[in-house]
């Protein structure tokens, strides 16, 4: 039967359903514990699993990711939060020359299973660092997965399936999704997404957008708007952002011969150019025209009443449709 | 803090019985001291001869590193070492070999099983490890198992944000930690002076609520005392501790530092009136236990050991190169699979 719920409840249901499932597993962070975390996503947690195993930190990021390394080593399984995507990179160092090299390091003698869950992205009128897209930072990294939820589902699936995965695994909540509401049935909440996998969420044969997190929901709307003047638009979710689904993009984009990669980071050295050159490297020959990119600015991520100007629009993104539609080799 | 030097509440053994087990342990400690000296001699001697490429020399810390590692409960502690912590390696039972295996280039964590020694790989990162301790600690905590991380730090490594970090967590959960700082004087041409505010890493602990001691990191005993203290502290629930041993770095930061750019022959020449491996003898030979002979057998235990440890690290070679892929993740990524594909295309043409 299906329930309709929110993401932050179905990630609330994904750590509460973690912890029954393996009690080698620890929620902490800044305000998990007592508080639920400031977007509640822990919320009832410290009652029900007890302060050791859902517990507040300092307010120390470097603390908290070096803390998850320790236990990792001393057997447990970690799923660290660091309040908001901008004050993750305090704890670059942690995350970058050991969280993600501990296990190469060791040479296999301690497996990593930690899950950071960094709420993220853009587009809740919040303050400076508040609002960052950190995905192409962290899939550059040697030794990290990297993934985004675009709806409750989904977040529940991607977060099981992180936590019981034996590696690092950088979990990007996009939070300006948290209190959207979709049904979640239990045949889903049984489902988990192998790493590496994408999904068509709405078939097209004219162009192919790709998008992860709040970007996927902007782009199904892009996708209403177009069908309404007869372009047919498949948006795919790619949610795992390292690895890539890259024979899923290819067999897309050889149906459709069009791509446009929409998100929230800025443009240059964004995912959006590793997603045009899979895609290049595996349909140069069915490609209609260049793939197009529709991303935030290179600029650094503005204040609230800018944030609009900043974050791709459906406009933008029709535009985009629109050149590789009208793409003409010279 | 406290100033100590050697374990004044240590008596409650008659006299004849402690002298004995003093002497004992005096003897222990002693052989490891040489033997690590010896070893460190050749490793810098290996990198001159162009058997290893690089090596971070710890001579004038073989006490502190020895001291405090014999002291550690090997069945359930574990330690954190940094790049020049061969003392500690030794001292824990690791291989040599294993251990010179970093810096013979074969691996930069070195070679040897770390979850069976319960010695964290080499890690190159200036306090990068030590909040590693404190996770440790709390999941000791949890599984109550009475086991201690020890973090080994430096008097450098004392400015990170990731030391403040951790001691603070630490001490906030009462964690059983006892944070190491190996004060030798230099954190490569800086001197402690000018890298420690207040000039004492141990009264840091104060702030923190938790003990801090300083002792003399060149008397093994005193090192030993006070870790072990610390140690039992800390199994008991009493929870994290500094200890921090002022030594002296005899040699250069590495084999390519040149400590003449910033120190003088002096205090150099000040400092080998201090060596702990001299020191630790005169205390052994106080005891009445041992005679010459009990040295010359040390001695030439230890140059067969160096013996062997040269051949085997001038022999280790090259790595399987798919150990570049394979170490990567646990559950590696079809992508991953695929570079390595394509690099063992690469290598058959």
């Amino acid at each position: 039967m299906a329930e309709l719920t929110t993401m932050q409840r179905a990630l609330n249901r994904a750590l509460d359903d973690a912890l029954a499932a393996d009690e080698r597993t620890l929620v902490f962070g800044e305000d998990v514990g007592t508080l639920g975390g400031v977007f509640r996503v822990t919320d009832g947690l410290k009652a029900k699993y007890g302060g050791d195993r859902v517990f507040d930190t300092t307010l120390a990021e470097a603390g908290i990711m070096g803390m998850a390394v320790g236990l990792a080593m001393a057997g447990w399984r970690p799923v660290p939060e660091i309040q908001f995507d901008g004050f993750s990179y305090p704890a670059i160092d942690q995350i970058v020359n050991q969280v993600a090299r501990m296990h190469y390091r060791s040479r296999g003698a301690f497996d990593m299973p930690i899950t950071l869950r960094l709420p993220s992205f853009g587009g809740i009128r919040a303050p400076e660092h508040h609002g960052e897209s950190l995905e192409a930072l962290f899939a550059q990294v040697p030794g990290l997965k990297v993934v985004a939820p675009s709806t409750p589902a989904e977040a529940y699936a991607l977060l099981r399936q992180s936590i019981e995965d034996p590696d690092p695994v950088i979990f990007l909540e996009p939070k300006s999704r948290y209190w959207h509401k979709d049904t979640v049935s239990d045949e889903e909440l049984e489902e988990r997404l192998p790493v590496g996998t994408s999904r068509v969420v709405r078939p097209g044969r004219h162009v192919t957008l790709v998008a992860w997190g709040a970007m996927v929901a902007r782009c199904l709307q892009a996708a209403e708007l177009g069908a309404e003047d007869g372009v047919e638009i498949e948006v795919i979710d790619l949610r795992w952002l390292k690895p890539i689904d890259a024979d899923g993009l290819a067999a897309s984009v050889a149906r459709t011969r069009r791509a446009v990669v929409v998100h929230e980071a800025p443009l240059t050295a964004g995912l959006g150019a590793e997603v045009s050159a899979l895609i290049t490297e595996r349909c140069f020959a069915e490609l209609k025209a260049p793939v197009q990119r529709v991303t935030g600015w290179d600029v650094p991520y503005p204040s609230p009443v800018l944030e609009d100007e900043y974050l791709p629009s459906i406009d933008r993104i029709l535009d985009a449709v629109q050149t590789t539609l009208e793409y003409r080799r010279g | 803090m406290t100033m100590t030097t050697r374990d004044a509440g240590a008596t409650a053994r008659p006299a004849a019985q402690a002298h004995a087990d003093d002497a004992a342990l005096l003897r222990r400690l002693y052989r490891t001291m040489a033997t690590v000296r010896r070893l460190d001699l050749d490793a810098v001697a290996m990198q001159r001869q162009g058997i290893i490429p690089g090596y971070a020399p710890m001579r004038g810390q073989e006490a502190a590193q020895v001291g405090s590692a014999a002291a550690l409960d090997l069945r359930r502690d574990f330690a954190f070492p940094t790049y020049r912590e061969l003392g500690v390696a030794v001292a824990m039972g690791v291989d040599p070999v294993a251990y010179l295996a970093s810096h013979q280039g074969a691996w930069h964590g070195g070679l040897w099983d770390a979850a069976a020694a319960r010695l964290a790989p080499i890690n190159a990162v200036v306090g990068g490890a030590v909040t590693h301790a404190v996770g440790w600690a709390l999941g000791a905590k949890l599984d109550r198992t009475g086991g201690v991380a020890i973090a080994y730090f430096g008097d450098g490594a004392s400015s990170q944000g990731d030391i403040h970090e951790a001691m603070n967590t630490a001490a906030v959960s009462r964690l059983p930690v006892v944070f190491f700082c190996q004060n030798n004087g230099w954190a490569i041409s800086v001197p402690a002076s000018e890298q420690v505010a207040g000039g004492s890493v141990a009264a840091r602990g104060a702030g923190y609520g938790m003990p801090g001691v300083r002792v003399d990191g060149n008397d093994v005993i005193a090192v030993y005392d006070a870790t072990r203290r610390a140690l039992d502290r800390a199994r008991k629930g009493g929870g994290p501790s500094i200890v921090e041993a002022m030594t002296y770095r005899m040699g250069p930061h590495s084999t390519s530092d040149d400590p003449g750019r910033y120190r003088t022959l002096d205090e150099e020449q000040s400092w080998l009136a201090r060596d702990p491996l001299a020191l630790c003898e005169q205390q052994l030979r106080r005891t009445g236990t041992v005679g010459d002979g009990f040295f010359a057998e040390v001695a030439e235990t230890a140059g067969a050991l160096a013996d062997r440890v040269r051949d085997d690290v001038a022999a280790l070679g090259g790595r399987p190169p798919e150990e570049m892929f394979d170490f990567v993740f646990s559950d590696p990524p079809a992508a991953l699979l695929g570079q390595r594909r394509a690099w063992e295309e690469s290598r058959h043409g």
